[in-house]
């Protein structure tokens, strides 16, 4: 059952195509992760799904609501995780819910009821009547999230919501959106780590310049554009290794500044090799979706 | 215009953050007007016998009210809501929910007049225990600092809408408050004035603010009341709808 989908959305800022033309669709229940390097228009496409900002293209239906039209009817069941802290430096833990939640319209007799179990899902019982300063940044991102659940949501929309945090943070937070998901929650995911789109999402769309460049499960992304195992090469003489014994061993190399990426169907030959070569270091390991997204987006510098 | 009922928590919020504030925020706007009206209107008021057959600190009370909430209106529209739209991004939060870009600005608006009649209210209850408030038509001053309010917040939204920064805001103080401040008669009547002063002056916002507040506290009825109710509304209606436009050019496109 569709929840979400866009159908050839674009936007233009200044002859610069952010979005060009891009469907997405969101079944219930499922976590949709949207990749892409900086500037990919992943924002812009968030703002667009939301409401937010009007498309030059393209259609949008959200919980049944076109968009932008029906926009803030389409918003009701909707909750949102934005990639910086928007929190209300003025209010407690517990007023940043409660004046959240006055914006969906809830009674003051429903948002006394919802709140303890705000409270207890994001781990800030003890909290409640701190001020926003004295949080630490990973409980900041736990209020965050649940802020985005005082409406309780079907669809919530995370962006990047582990940047910045620590490891205990982000297997934290990645603990909240499973239980989230068990709920039945859908949710729309951008991220820059492909370790979190791994470990989350059902289905991954990667973007790059306003189009999309591959969709599918995370396992099938890997096994459609990478080969299964890769061996990262460094060390004095690289270059020399590569060209020598490198080509006839690898299925596909490249080498990047100092470094040698080796994509093999199976490494045995090649591990063997580099066991003999003492100057050489290497890293054995399986593909992953950080390999495929370097592929299809390219490795120079995203600023 | 797709104005709903969510407007009221967006105004609510903002009144809950002055709430928190508010011992602060009624000590200074009793305080400083209190200073005001004794320094100016006993030291200056020294050398000035009578103005308009009234005393000059009684004078000085009513242009002093409606600076006063001139001043707030502003400083709540610039800088309180640049800090919300841009530098707190609360207004990013806010949008996420099922609130619209006008019912934003709308509450911004209001609550903006909303805190700026309460400096109004301030000053009055300063000028009442100095005893210079005189018979029924003072209680007409209430409405009339709120629109004052909302002539100014309209107004000084536009700017907010235009700012890059806060150094943005320095052009309006000095370019248009201060001005307004010395040519409005606040201090003394403009009919002092030379011809082409008195043509601008009746040409600013704050002159149809103080030609209606004045009177009423001194117990009179204002001249020509209607005109100067359709100026101050018409600045602030034309100020709140160009800067929605701004906004919206701004944050939704």
């Amino acid at each position: 059952m569709t929840i979400l989908a866009a159908r050839g959305i674009r936007k233009s800022y200044g002859g610069r195509e952010a979005v060009a033309g891009i469907d997405l669709e969101l079944v219930r229940g499922e976590c949709f992760g949207l990749l892409g390097p900086n500037g990919a228009g992943k924002t812009t496409t968030l703002r667009m799904l939301l409401g937010l900002v009007v498309p030059d293209a393209g259609t949008i239906t959200l919980l049944d609501h076109p968009v932008p039209r029906a926009a803030r009817e389409g918003r009701i069941r909707v909750g949102v995780v934005p990639q910086v802290d928007n929190l209300d430096p003025d209010f407690t833990v517990r007023e940043n819910l409660t004046v959240y939640a006055r914006y969906f319209g809830l009674p003051a007799a429903r948002i006394a009821e919802r709140l303890p179990g705000l409270l207890e899902f994001a781990a800030l019982e003890a909290r409640a009547d701190s001020r926003i300063q004295e949080l630490s940044g990973g409980m900041k991102r736990r209020l965050v999230l649940a802020r985005a659940l005082v409406n309780d949501p079907d669809l919530i929309f995370l962006d990047e919501p582990t940047t910045g945090l620590d490891p205990q943070a982000r297997h934290q937070m990645w603990e909240k959106l499973r239980a989230l998901l068990r709920q039945g929650k859908t949710i729309l995911l951008t991220t820059h780590f492909m370790d979190e789109a791994e470990r989350l999402c059902d289905r991954l769309k990667i973007i790059d310049h306003g189009r999309t460049l591959a969709e599918g499960s995370p396992r099938a992304l890997i096994d459609e554009h990478i080969e299964p195992e890769v061996v990262e090469v460094y060390g004095e003489g690289v270059e020399e290794w590569l060209e020598r014994d490198g080509a006839r061993l690898c299925a596909r190399a490249e080498l990047h500044g100092e470094t040698a990426f080796c994509y093999v169907r199976e490494a045995a030959a090649l591990v063997e090799n580099l066991r003999g070569l003492p100057r050489l270091r290497f890293l054995h390991r399986r593909a992953n979706l950080e390999d495929v997204f370097l592929r299809l987006t390219g490795r120079e510098m995203r600023e | 215009m797709r104005l709903s009922r969510a407007w009221i928590a967006v105004w609510r919020r903002n009144y809950l953050v002055w709430r928190k504030l508010a011992a602060e925020s009624v000590l200074g706007n009793i305080v400083e007007p209190l200073f005001y009206l004794v320094g100016f209107g006993m030291g200056f008021g020294s050398l000035v016998p009578e103005v308009d057959g009234v005393r000059y600190i009684a004078y000085l009370a009513g242009g002093t009210i409606c600076y006063s909430t001139m001043m707030s209106a502003s400083f709540e529209a610039l800088y309180s809501g640049f800090s919300r739209m841009h530098v707190q991004r609360t207004w990013e939060a806010i949008l996420n929910a099922p609130v619209s870009l006008e019912d934003v600005v709308f509450a911004e608006w209001i609550w903006a007049a909303s805190k700026s009649f309460l400096s109004g209210m301030a000053v009055l209850a300063v000028a009442l225990a100095l005893g210079l408030g005189r018979s029924g038509t003072m209680v007409l001053i209430v409405p009339v600092a709120f629109l004052i309010g909302l002539c100014f917040s309209g107004l000084g939204l536009v700017m907010t809408a235009m700012a890059k920064s806060y150094d943005f805001f320095m052009y309006w103080f000095t370019l248009a408050i201060t001005p307004m401040m010395l040519l409005c008669g606040v201090f003394y009547p403009i009919a002092n004035m030379p011809g082409w002063l008195q043509a601008l002056a009746q040409a600013l916002p704050l002159t149809h603010g103080i030609a209606l507040g004045r009177p009423l506290l001194l117990g009179r009825w204002p001249d020509a009341p209607l005109l100067h109710v359709a100026v101050l509304l018409a600045y602030g209606v034309a100020g709140f709808a160009l800067a929605m436009r701004l906004f919206r050019r701004r944050l939704m496109a």
